[in-house]
This record gives C-alpha cells, structure tokens and sequence, in this order.
C-alpha cells in the first residue's frame, strides 16, 4: 500500500490571518512545526464490502483536529463510502459489511457496545444535495437541540448556529418561513446550520458544494475556513481545486486497475499532494492527465 | 414539403411514422376521451337514478326523515335516523381502532421490520382486503359475535361501563360494535398499505439528514416521516372510511337489523348500506321503494364526500411536489 498514513505528517501550527479571501495553499501555509495534533479518527485497515462488491479497500489514515481534511478522487473510489462510514451511515444500506477499525478518539466507532445515533450527535453531516426538512427554517435548525432535550435557550442556539454558518442575515426576518423557500445555496448553509446546532465535534461534508453556483460554492469554501476552529471537518469533493482551496490535508483516493476497488493512494499536506506527490496516480490525477 | 420529403428519404420515413403516429394517437385518445366520458356519465347517471327514485320520499317525508326513527313499511312509516345511527357510529369504531393499527403496522412494515418479515407479512396485510365480505360477515356471525359477547363486552362494561355507550352485553353479540370490529377488519388493509407505501416514498435525503444530527429512528419517524405524510395518511383514512360507510353484507350479517337507536353499542341497530341492501327483497309499496332510494341518496353523498375530502387533503400538502 502506497499510503504514508497520518503519522507521517509532519505535525504543524496553522496561524490564521484572518482575512476572508482564499488564499492558494503556498501562501496559505505558516508552518511552525512542534506541536503533535490530536487525533481525531484513527482508521486502521478499514475495508467496506456491500453484498458480495468490494467498494473500498485497506485503507488507513488518521483524521486529526481542527483540520479541514479533503477527499478526493474520481467517480466510484469508495470517496462517499469512506466518508459515510466515519459517522455510520452506510449501516441502514443492506449487505453492508465494514472490516478494520474505525477509531474516534480512541472509541471504536463499530463496537458492539457503541451507540450509532450518539455517533451521529456527535459527527455531524452534510449532504450532496441541500436536504432541509419541510418546516420552518427556525424549526429545522431547532429540530435536533430540542429532540435531545437542549430547551433553554433554544432560540439564542439557532441564532448561534444560523450565525456560525453565515446565513443569519439573510434569514433573521423569515425565521418562520419553509426552509424550501430559499434558494440551493442557502438550503446547503441551513443543512450546515442544522448540523453544527447540536454542537458536534466533527463535520462531515460530502460533496456540499457539487449542487450549487459558483458563488454560492464561494460561500460555503469561506465558511469552512472559519468553522474549522470550532470543528475537525472532513470534505468529499470532485473538484481539486476546492480541495486546493479549503483543505490543509488531502487524501487521493483512485479505483484499482485490477479489481475495481477504491483504495487510499496517497495521503499528506495538501501542498505536497498538489506540488509534490510521491505516487505517480496522485500526481496524473492533479495535473489532470487522468480520465 | 412533399418535395422536401422527396428528396430525402430520411425525412419521408419521419414523416410517415408521424402520420401512422399521429392516427393512432387520434384512435387512443378518442378511446381514453370515451372512457372517460363513459366514468363520469355513469357516476351522473346513478345519481339522477338515485335522486329521481328518491323523489316521492323526499316530497312525502322532507327533511326530518333524517332524524325519525320509526322504519314500518306496512304501516308506511319511514325515518332514516337508525341507520345513520348505525352507519356513523360503526364507522367511527372502525376508524377508531383502524387508524393507529393500521399506521403501526404501516411503520412497522416500512421500517422497522426486516426484509424476510416485510415479504412475508406485507402481501398478507393487503390480501386481508382480498377477503369477500360475505365470508367476513359470515364469521362475524359464527365466530366474533359469540366471542365478542362472552368476552370482550363483559370487559369493557366492566371497566368503562360508566360510559353509556359500554352497556351490558346482549345475548347474541350482533350489534353496533361488533360490525364495527368486523369494518376494522376490513379498512385496516386499506390504510395498511397506502401509509406503508407513503412511509417509503419518504425522501432517503430526509430521513438521513434526521439521523445525520442524532435522531433516534422513533424521532425519525415522528419528527420527519409522520410530518411528511400526513396528509396522505389522512386521506388514506378517508378512504378507509369510504369503505366502511359503504359496506352492506358484513355489516347487515352482524349488526342485529335492530329498529331502536341505543346509546349503547352493544345492542343492535342498522345502517344505511345494510338496510338498502336487505330491504330490497321485501319491498311493500312505492313509498318503500322510494325511502330505499332516499337511504341510497344519503349513502352516496357522504360517499361522494368522503371521496372528494380525500382528494382534497392529499393534494394540499403534497410532499413530492414541494420536495421533488
């Protein structure tokens, strides 16, 4: 297996400047060095069959705090599979079989004794396609905190929440009205509202951007940037130049000549896997000289 | 155009399979258009036969034969009110008890149930719709009344008696009740399998951004899935209830043919498809005849109604049209 794994990063600082334009990664990066990150997921030979079809094999990477981790890959490398499996949503598809650990914090997420919905409060979700419950959007953020009993100060949470991803001025004066009424950008910015709510300690997003304009992507790049202080983030893209932009570690994922399996192929900082990846797939993929 | 179509074969074929397209089409839609036609002119039809049938009724006994009880065809005395009784209440226990088995069974099958349980149980459920009602009626009479009279109306005065609709148990166990139980019977399939088919139509984006953020499944259910479809749910009760409010022989078989209204349900009555359909073997004048029909017209409102009030729920809220 061609994949370094986490450990072999080079641990570093990030130190935030604080403007909100992307930056490209080269002037992204202020490395000081030292400090170790605390792992976050630690996913040791992590394998997913469903039925008899190997969608994703060995795979092993660690997930550390505070960081905007990028997945990409081409159509069909196990991406969306690897992603749903950090917080168990692949369990309701039949013939779903994962082999490995998944370890979260130390836990393994898989474990016989592990709680699936406590799994999901605390690695939230976002989807492809923006997918607001039909309510209000008020109720649609307040939905979760008041399912699991977070009642008092309920409306200053959705406020906090509607604030920390970007959409409080334009919803503050139509809290009451169907979430279906905004517009796709928006709807996917509620959805992340939605999420952060209950206060999860990991966001997974798959795909966020791929439904919506480019100025609505815009709006969602810039917002990770400030939700990764408060949140570990993990993103599913097709396009590298989102991943280019938001992320400080990328992992390639490509699908096997031989078996038509997704395998991790290369793992690290994001500039490395952009500038100067060791594998030569990672390499024809990011250049685009792959199909 | 001709020339055009001359000069080019391609284009002639086209437009020779538009034209052999264009005259079927004509024949198909003048056959939909007639059929069509052929629903709607029955519906009409039936109507006015029913209203015009009716006609010596209304203009002898008017509005208040809705709330006379009295049905004496020899003595020419004629009022609707027990068989209204007996239509509205029978109705209501069935919907009563229908509705929430019916949705449990429904969650259950779309759910919560495995796959090998969901083959097996949910053809069982809509064949239970595939019962005739003679045959339900027939074991209303053998087997549920006597079991109803010696066991579950003995309980139920026990516990609610003071309700006045709890009375003692009769001898027989025909009544209002029981005809409610066998109606359960017959509308729990119904609401059964349209909520079960609403529950997985159910958008997968839905009910994975609820357990995205934590929700347990019953706060899926409750909080995404039963939202979501409730309007189809209502009107598959609605249509639930068009089956009970139509229903004759089960009910005529179980429910006593009794000539009182009782407040308790568990003495006899009658309804008003139940009546119509047992009174036609022995009709005595034309004043009868006509009281049959005025029974049917009643009968055929609400059935109208309860259909159009279904129609009119469903397409309110309609979740595939606000989340395609």
């Amino acid at each position: 297996m061609s994949s370094s794994g986490g450990d072999a990063i080079r641990p570093r600082v990030r130190i935030q400047d604080g403007s909100a334009s992307r930056p490209v990664p080269a002037a992204q990066r202020n490395d000081n060095g030292g400090t170790r990150r605390a792992a976050v997921f630690d996913i040791r030979d992590m394998s997913v069959h469903y039925g008899e079809n190997r969608a994703l094999d060995w795979t092993t990477l660690r997930i550390d705090r505070n960081l905007v981790t990028a997945v990409i890959g081409p159509s069909g490398c196990g991406k969306s599979t690897f992603i749903r499996s950090l917080n168990r949503m692949n369990d309701s598809i039949p013939g779903f079989r994962i082999g490995g650990q998944v370890l979260y914090h130390g836990h393994d997420l898989y474990a016989r004794q592990t709680n699936r919905v406590e799994v999901r409060r605390r690695i939230g979700m976002v989807f492809q396609k923006p997918n607001p419950f039909p309510k209000s959007i008020y109720d649609n953020v307040a939905w979760a905190p008041r399912n699991l009993g977070m009642k008092s100060g309920l409306d200053e949470r959705v406020e906090r929440a509607l604030r920390h991803a970007a959409i409080w001025d334009e919803v503050k004066d139509r809290l009451r009205a169907s979430a279906l009424s905004l517009s796709g950008g928006q709807q996917q910015r509620l959805c992340i509202a939605r999420s952060i709510a209950v206060e999860p300690d990991v966001l997974l997003l798959d795909e966020p951007a791929s439904a919506l304009d480019p100025v609505a992507t815009a709006a969602i790049e810039d917002l990770m940037h400030n939700l990764k202080h408060r949140y570990t983030i993990v993103i599913v893209t097709h396009n590298m130049q989102q991943a280019a932009r938001v992320a400080d570690r990328t992992a390639f994922f490509s699908l096997d000549e031989r078996d038509r399996t997704g395998t991790l192929v290369e793992y690290g900082d994001t500039d490395t896997i952009f500038t100067n990846p060791a594998d030569p797939r990672t390499r024809d993929y990011v250049t685009g000289r792959f199909g | 155009m001709s020339v055009r179509a001359s000069l080019n074969p391609r284009a002639a074929a086209r437009g020779r399979v538009a034209m052999e397209g264009s005259l079927g089409d004509r024949i198909l839609r003048g056959l939909c258009i007639a059929a069509g036609l052929l629903a709607g002119g029955t519906l009409l039809a039936v109507a006015y036969q029913v209203i015009s049938g009716a006609r010596l009724s209304i203009s002898t006994f008017g509005l208040p034969f809705l709330v006379h009880s009295a049905w004496a065809p020899n003595l020419g005395h004629f009022g609707a009110a027990v068989m209204l009784y007996g239509t509205a209440v029978s109705s209501a226990i069935a919907l009563l008890i229908s509705t929430p088995v019916a949705i449990a069974i429904a969650i259950y099958l779309s759910m919560l149930a495995p796959r090998a349980v969901r083959i097996v149980v949910g053809p069982l459920v809509e064949m239970l719709a595939a019962i005739p009602s003679v045959i339900l009626g027939l074991w209303g009479i053998i087997v549920l009344a006597p079991f109803m009279q010696r066991h579950v109306e003995p309980a139920l005065h026990g516990v609610l008696g003071f309700i006045p609709i709890f009375g003692p148990a009769q001898t027989t166990g025909l009544g209002v009740f029981t005809a409610g139980v066998i109606l359960t019977v017959m509308v729990v399939p119904i609401i059964a399998s349209l909520s079960r088919d609403l529950f997985l139509s159910v958008p997968r984006e839905l009910t994975d951004a609820a357990e995205s953020v934590g929700a347990t499944r019953w706060e899926v259910i409750r909080g995404v899935v039963l939202p979501t479809t409730v309007s189809g749910v209502s009107a598959a009760i609605m249509l639930g209830l068009g089956r009970a409010l139509g229903e004759a022989i089960a009910v005529a078989s179980v429910i006593g043919a009794g000539n009182v209204v009782h407040v308790s349900t568990f003495e006899t009555g009658n309804s008003l498809a139940a009546r119509i359909a047992l009174d036609f073997a022995y009709i005595v004048s034309n004043l009868h005849t006509a009281s049959l029909f005025y029974l049917a017209l009643i009968l055929l409102v609400f059935g109208l109604l309860t259909n159009l009030i279904a129609r009119q729920i469903a397409s309110r809220y309609d979740v595939h049209r606000t989340f395609a």
